[in-house]
C-alpha cells in the first residue's frame, strides 16, 4: 500500500483515501493542436519501470490535487509537491538525482 | 420553527466504548483563500473564536470554527442560530470571493467516551491513530470503512465524530460492531 503525504494538509495519507489522477506534467493540446499533439495528449501515456511522475486526489479529505514522485519498481516515494506547477520542484529532482544516479527524464517544456 | 430531529434520534451504544448520538448542531460550511487577511477576521468576528491552524480546530462552548483545507473551513454554532449566522457571514464577506452553506441538516454527530476510542477507531479507518499522528484537538477527515468522516479528539477518551446525515445509521452501525464487548483486541497505542 502506498502512503502519501498531502502537500495542503501535511497528513499521511493511506492510499484508499485517495484517488488516482494518471500521468502528471501532461501539456495539453487542445483546438487548433495538430492530430499527433491531441492523439499524444489523449491517448499516450508513460509506463515506465522506474521514476514516475503522478496525479493524486485527497478525495476523503482535502480534495485537493497533488504530484507524486515515486518508483513504480520499488513503490518508493520520493516526495509530494503541489499540483500548482509545470514541472517537478528542484528539491524533488535532486533526491531522485541522488537514489538514482544517472536517471534522466524529458522535461516538459 | 419546527423541532430539529437529529437522524437517529440521540442513539446511543455501550460497549468497549459508548457511542452517542449528539444534539442538532449547527454548521456552516466557508469555502474561501484562508490565507486573506480579510476574510479570516470576518470569519472569526462572525464565530467569536480565533483562527485555527492547519488541521486545527478552535471550540467555545456552542461555537467554533474547523480547519478543513486550505480553503475551506467549518463554523460551528448552535443549531437555532444558523440561519442568521449565514446572513452575518454573507454580509461580513461582501465583496470577497466566498461560498458559504449551511450544512447543519446535513450533518450527523456522533461522541464517542472510552479509553478504547483510539481502538475502536482503528479497525474501521486507514488513519493512523497513534497519538503522534493524531494529537488531541487536531481534525482528521478521513473515511469510516465506505464514508467520508471527520474526528477530532476532544481529549484522549473523548471523540466528536462528523459525517453526512445519509449515512448516519451506517456509521452507528459501524461503529457499534467495531465497539462490542467481543470485539476488543486491547491493542495499546
Amino acid at each position: 500500500m502506498l502512503t502519501l503525504k498531502c502537500p495542503y494538509t501535511g497528513i499521511m495519507l493511506d492510499e484508499s483515501e485517495l484517488e488516482a489522477g494518471g500521468e502528471a506534467h501532461l501539456k495539453r493540446y487542445g483546438p487548433e493542436s495538430s492530430d499527433d499533439d491531441f492523439e499524444s495528449y489523449l491517448f499516450m501515456r508513460k509506463n515506465p519501470k522506474g521514476v514516475h511522475f503522478e496525479r493524486w486526489r485527497h478525495a476523503y479529505g482535502s480534495g485537493k490535487w497533488f504530484h507524486v514522485a515515486r518508483c513504480t519498481q520499488t513503490l518508493e516515494v520520493f516526495g509530494t509537491y503541489p499540483a500548482q506547477t509545470l514541472k517537478p520542484p528542484q528539491e524533488i529532482l535532486d533526491i531522485i538525482a541522488e537514489k538514482r544516479p544517472g536517471w534522466s527524464w524529458d522535461m516538459p517544456s | 420553527m419546527s423541532e430539529p430531529v437529529t437522524a437517529l434520534g440521540g442513539a446511543t451504544f455501550e460497549g468497549a466504548v459508548t457511542i452517542t448520538e449528539r444534539p442538532a448542531q449547527g454548521m456552516i460550511t466557508i469555502r474561501a483563500d484562508l490565507s486573506s487577511a480579510k476574510i479570516v477576521k470576518a470569519l472569526t468576528d462572525v464565530a467569536g473564536v480565533a483562527m485555527p491552524a492547519m488541521r486545527g480546530a478552535v471550540t467555545s462552548a456552542d461555537t467554533g470554527l474547523l480547519w478543513m483545507s486550505p480553503d475551506e473551513a467549518m463554523l460551528l454554532c448552535p443549531y437555532a442560530e444558523s440561519t442568521e449566522t449565514v446572513a452575518a457571514l454573507n454580509t461580513a464577506l461582501t465583496g470577497e470571493h466566498a461560498l458559504i452553506v449551511d450544512v447543519s441538516d446535513a450533518r450527523a454527530v456522533f461522541r464517542l467516551e472510552g479509553s478504547a476510542c483510539r481502538e475502536v477507531l482503528a479497525k474501521v479507518t486507514p488513519a493512523d491513530l497513534r497519538e503522534q499522528s493524531l494529537p488531541v484537538g487536531e481534525l482528521r477527515r478521513t473515511r469510516m470503512a465506505q464514508v467520508a468522516a471527520a474526528l477530532r479528539f476532544l481529549d484522549n477518551t473523548t471523540v466528536e465524530l462528523i459525517c453526512f446525515r445519509s449515512v448516519a445509521s451506517y456509521m452507528f452501525k459501524l461503529l457499534s460492531t467495531a465497539a462490542a464487548p467481543s470485539a476488543q483486541v486491547d491493542y495499546r497505542f
